[in-house]
């Protein structure tokens, strides 16, 4: 049973704002899903599968990046061809 | 090379399309001339690319994905993109940030999903060919509601390269159009490999669609016509199947056991993987930016709860959940275990029959919000998804109507067999439309 | 109190190209953002392709620190958010690394030491942050993605390191091992970073993060290793966390505890596949690795040890020694040694700015004795200073001709060579030296000999000196 706190520490995890108003609804479906994923507890065998191709490699060539304004132009905040970020500090 | 421009003005009240090309250019080649729509999650240099969601708005791709530059190689025009549920997430196009699309079928229904815009624009008439993605059905459902031709290649046989992904290891782009000759000829030509894309396969696809199925085992799972399945659809699509057996081919019923947590495993995998493909939308390269006088993760966290939609924040939330420290082995690791099952059955089946046949979708097209809990929209899933979990090739085709809305017969392969896919659609088509 | 040491090494491979697209890894020169393209931007839509050459370094790097490479490793995503990370994500290696279970010898604080290898992977550079504004503007940060992608090896040791110094050489022999295999260059500013997880006996481990210099390392173990044991001492616990070093004051501070938090929910990168090498690394031919370049330098220049270790320590050291070593390998080691190194590192220059021809050219003027060993070293001084600031420096024999430095000839047959005079001179003005000398007291020679190399500035040759004094005290008995 997930509780409404853990649906808040979730949104931490996964670094989502989640408002008030929707806290109860996100409880209620995540309970929902995830009892319906227990039907994989009856799942036996290990993890490990994948497709069958191993070593799929490029050579060490270089290839022209992109042009400067390309690069920027989809940014909204940018200065002196650097991308302007939220503190972190 | 002779090159040209293409009106293209169409009436488009589904809300087929989030934005237009008008003239579009075109070139010479085997497509030349043709418009072509595309899904909004595949990009295209200079052409605004949202993937339905409020937090690519404004973002226009520098570069063309792999199969945009096979389209324009062979002459196509590109017209438009294409509505869809935000990032593929949902099985109706209810969930785009931009408005849903209109089932041209019957207007007051969901067009199906998450490529419902790229439907709905062949479906009208808007188009005649259209490119798709499928992750879990994407194509396949919404081709089955609208009543045209959808694709699913086998994974890898399409260039993933400029795909903006959902679902890695599940998603394949594929073409979308009226008939099966149309969806060979698109396929033709967005096959191939790709030195971009590591997991693309060394396989172009040149094929010519043959009526010819005599001898041909399709095999018949219980599973695709168990509970959830509306008989009225299981009906249709038996009909379609014995038609198929009248042209020569041989039909065996079979089981598919995995089918049983074959949904669950695909949506633990598919929110896994967008929990951590969607952490890219920071707003610092590109889309709505972060609020830089803020500190990082609270501008982060509001980004990020503003730009996405609720169903989009909800799978992300799950993934993250089923990823995290102490959950991996009973959500992720589970999944994948149980993922390697169901391509065993498929793969045990396929020692015993060519094909395997039913229905795409369990039920028509449903009617908007129909699907309002999250879990049922899931659910509708449960015939599509183990071909992406098994990564072999998936086409649904129109086989009839209940009530006038269209019907879809899925046929599934054999991994790297997609041209035998398109040969019993294409003899289903044709014997049905003689 | 046991000091207990393991490492985490962060090295750039030197590879033409990022690890997962083609952008050059040569941006160091280049304004920010100028090489980055749709993969290494983490644009929409973009996919890894991974590169060969960085598995095949890593291999080397595997191979000589004696790994075992698994049948299969993975690429995993290590999810967190960060703006320096272009996809928040880090394309890694997590449970399937590329290579385990190695090891490297090196000269330990006791001899001869065996450190073990835990494991060696591949990943991919973040960005670069510039911190902006302050006390009185918003602070913001500028973040560079030229350095994303960079391909990088991890490479973990074994808790077997037991004090700074022998962290220190661990890392100097494991530098040099890197630069023979021609993999690593470390004089690229950031292209190496280390991880020191440290701990006295007993106690909890702390972990200090991303120190960015070889010095770097053994100034911050060494101010943990006495906070710790300091703290110890007043009877208080040492908390398990993360510290950083602050370069600029030699200190480590505690980070938030929060990184302790960290969940990186890992799971197998989907966009690329499984790497199956372990064929590869028997098909690998390691170049000469210093321990046995340093037996060869032994064997064949008939080098002491201790020249050998010091001229095999660095790659560049190594060749340049080799160049210079020409018909006399005792003076070149000796010169190359003892006094540029010296030299270099009062300047704070490399070896690499020293063109091998010049400093072979002083070499055959002292070996000829055209100039003294004396004014050998002044030459070589002059000529640093030159290459320091010019980039260029004169010819030995040119700098020697200008600075009148020129050994003095001491043989002509009248006796006015400038070393005969000046020995005349000498005795002359010192007739109690002289005196002293006769009556058999030989050191006093010593006290003559240096007032002749006064008078000659040091030009003299010391045995032309003892000659031509011998001959003149002898003539007058
Ligand atoms: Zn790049």
């Amino acid at each position: 049973m997930i509780t409404e706190k853990d649906v808040e520490h979730i949104g931490m995890l996964a670094d989502i704002a989640i408002l008030r108003g929707e806290l109860e609804e996100f409880t209620a479906s995540f309970n929902r899903i995830l009892e319906y994923f227990d039907i994989l507890d009856q799942v036996t065998g290990e993890e490990k599968d994948g497709g069958a191709a191993v070593n799929v490699l490029r050579e060490d060539e270089v290839v022209p990046s992109l042009s400067p304004q390309d690069v920027l132009s989809n940014a909204k905040e940018t200065e002196d061809g650097f991308f302007r970020a939220p503190r972190v500090m | 090379m002779a090159e040209g421009m293409l009106t293209f003005s169409p009436d488009d009240r589904y809300n087929a399309f989030l934005r237009t090309v008008s003239p579009a250019r075109y070139g010479e080649g085997r497509l030349r001339g043709i418009p072509v729509a595309i899904k909004d999650n595949i990009s295209t240099a200079g052409i605004e690319t949202t993937c339905g969601s409020r937090i690519l708005s404004g973002y226009v791709p520098p570069y063309d994905a792999t199969v945009v530059s096979l389209l324009k190689k062979e002459g196509a025009a590109i017209v438009g993109k294409t509505n869809m549920d935000e990032f593929g997430m949902g099985s109706t196009t209810e969930n785009s940030a931009f408005g849903p699309t209109k089932n041209p079928r019957d207007e007051t229904r969901v067009p199906g999903g998450s490529s419902g815009g790229s439907a709905a624009a062949v479906a009208a008439g808007l188009v005649p060919l259209a490119l798709g993605t499928d992750t879990g059905g994407s194509i396949r459902c919404p081709a089955a509601f609208c009543g045209i031709v959808g694709l699913k290649p086998t994974y890898g046989r399409v260039s993933r390269y400029g795909l903006v992904a959902y679902a890695n290891s599940l998603e394949q782009i594929g073409p979308m159009a009226a008939d099966v000759a149309h969806a060979n000829l698109l396929m033709s030509v967005i096959a191939g490999h790709d030195p971009k894309d590591s997991t693309s396969l060394d396989a172009p696809y040149s094929h010519t669609p043959s009526m010819e199925i005599r001898g041909t085992r399709i095999g018949i799972p219980e599973e695709f016509f168990g509970e959830g399945v509306d008989p009225r659809v299981a009906s249709v699509v038996w009909d379609a199947i014995s038609l198929l057996e009248r042209k020569g081919a041989e039909i065996i019923t079979c089981r598919m056991p995995s089918m049983a947590y074959a949904l669950a495993a695909y949506y633990v995998t598919c929110m896994s993987e967008a929990s951590s493909n969607l952490a890219r939308y920071d707003g610092v390269r590109y889309g709505p930016p972060a609020d830089v006088r803020k500190p990082w993760h609270e501008a982060f966290q509001e980004r990020r709860r503003e730009g996405f939609g609720l169903e989009v924040r909800r799978r992300i939330m799950i993934g993250t959940f089923a990823l995290s420290s102490g959950y991996y082995g009973k959500y992720y690791a589970k999944a994948q275990a149980a993922r390697r099952n169901v391509r065993e059955d498929f793969g045990r089946l396929f020692a015993e029959v060519d094909v395997i046949a039913g229905p795409t979708m369990p039920t028509v097209a449903f009617r908007f919000g129909e699907k309002s809990d999250p879990l049922a929209m899931y659910l509708s899933d449960i015939l599509t998804v183990p071909a992406n979990l098994a990564g072999v090739p998936a086409i649904s085709v129109p086989c009839g109507k209940v009530e006038g809305l269209p019907v879809g017969l899925q046929i599934m392969g054999r991994w790297m067999e997609d041209e035998r896919v398109i040969d019993v659609a294409y003899a289903y088509e044709q014997g049905a439309n003689p | 109190m046991n000091v207990i040491v393991g490492l985490e090494i962060h090295c750039q491979l030197d590879t033409k190209t990022k690890l997962f697209c083609g952008c050059s890894t040569d941006y160091r020169t280049d304004g920010p953002n100028t090489h980055v393209c749709p993969v290494c931007l983490g644009l929409p839509g973009s996919l890894p392709v991974l590169n060969r050459k960085a598995v095949e370094y890593a291999l080397r790097v595997a191979k000589a620190l004696h790994c075992t490479v698994p049948e299969e490793s993975v690429f995993s995503r290590k999810n967190y958010f960060y703006p320096d990370l272009n996809k928040g994500f880090q394309i890694t290696q997590y449970d399937k690394p590329l290579a385990v279970s190695g090891y490297l010898d090196i000269e330990g604080d006791e001899g001869e030491k065996r450190v073990r290898i835990t494991r060696v992977h591949m990943e991919e550079d973040p960005g670069r942050l510039v911190h902006k504004g302050g006390a009185d503007r918003p602070r913001y940060s500028l973040v560079d993605y030229n350095r994303a992608g960079i391909p990088l090896i991890e490479i973990v040791t074994e808790p077997d390191l037991r004090s700074p110094r022998e962290a220190r050489r661990f890392l100097n022999k494991l530098r040099a091992t890197l630069e023979y295999l021609g993999v690593f260059d470390s004089e690229k500013e950031g292209s190496l970073r280390v991880d020191a997880n440290i701990s006295i006996e007993g106690s909890e481990r702390v972990e200090i993060k991303n120190i960015t210099s070889y010095k770097g390392v053994e100034k911050a173990l060494t101010f943990e290793v006495t906070r710790q044991k300091n703290a110890l001492r007043r009877g208080q616990k040492i908390v398990r966390e993360t510290r950083h070093f602050v370069e600029a004051r030699g200190v480590t501070t505690s980070a938030r505890s929060k990184e302790m938090e960290q969940d990186y929910r890992y799971f197998p990168e989907p966009d690329l596949c499984p790497l199956r090498v372990a064929d590869w690394v028997d098909g690998i031919v390691l170049p000469e690795l210093p321990d046995a370049r340093r037996q060869r330098f032994m064997d064949q220049y008939g080098l002491s040890l201790i020249h050998a270790r010091t001229l095999t320590g660095d790659l560049r050291l190594a060749e340049f020694y080799e160049k210079v070593a020409g018909t006399d390998p005792a003076l070149a080691a000796t010169w190359v040694a003892d006094t540029l190194l010296g030299e270099l590192n009062y300047r704070d220059m490399s070896i690499s700015s020293v063109p091998p021809d010049v400093f072979s050219g002083l070499l055959s003027l002292v070996r000829a004795r055209v100039i003294t060993d004396r004014n050998g070293v002044d030459v070589l001084r002059v000529l640093l200073d030159e290459l320091k600031e010019k980039g260029t420096c004169e010819s030995p024999e040119a700098c020697a001709e200008r600075l009148g430095l020129r050994a003095l000839p001491a043989d002509s047959a009248g006796g006015d060579d400038p070393v005969t005079k000046a020995a005349r001179e000498a005795l002359a003005e010192n007739p109690r030296a002289v005196e002293d000398y006769r009556n058999g007291r030989k050191e006093a020679l010593n006290f003559l000999v240096g007032q002749v190399m006064r008078k000659t500035r040091g030009c003299a040759k010391p045995a032309d000196v003892n000659r031509v004094l011998a001959s003149l005290l002898g003539e007058g008995a």
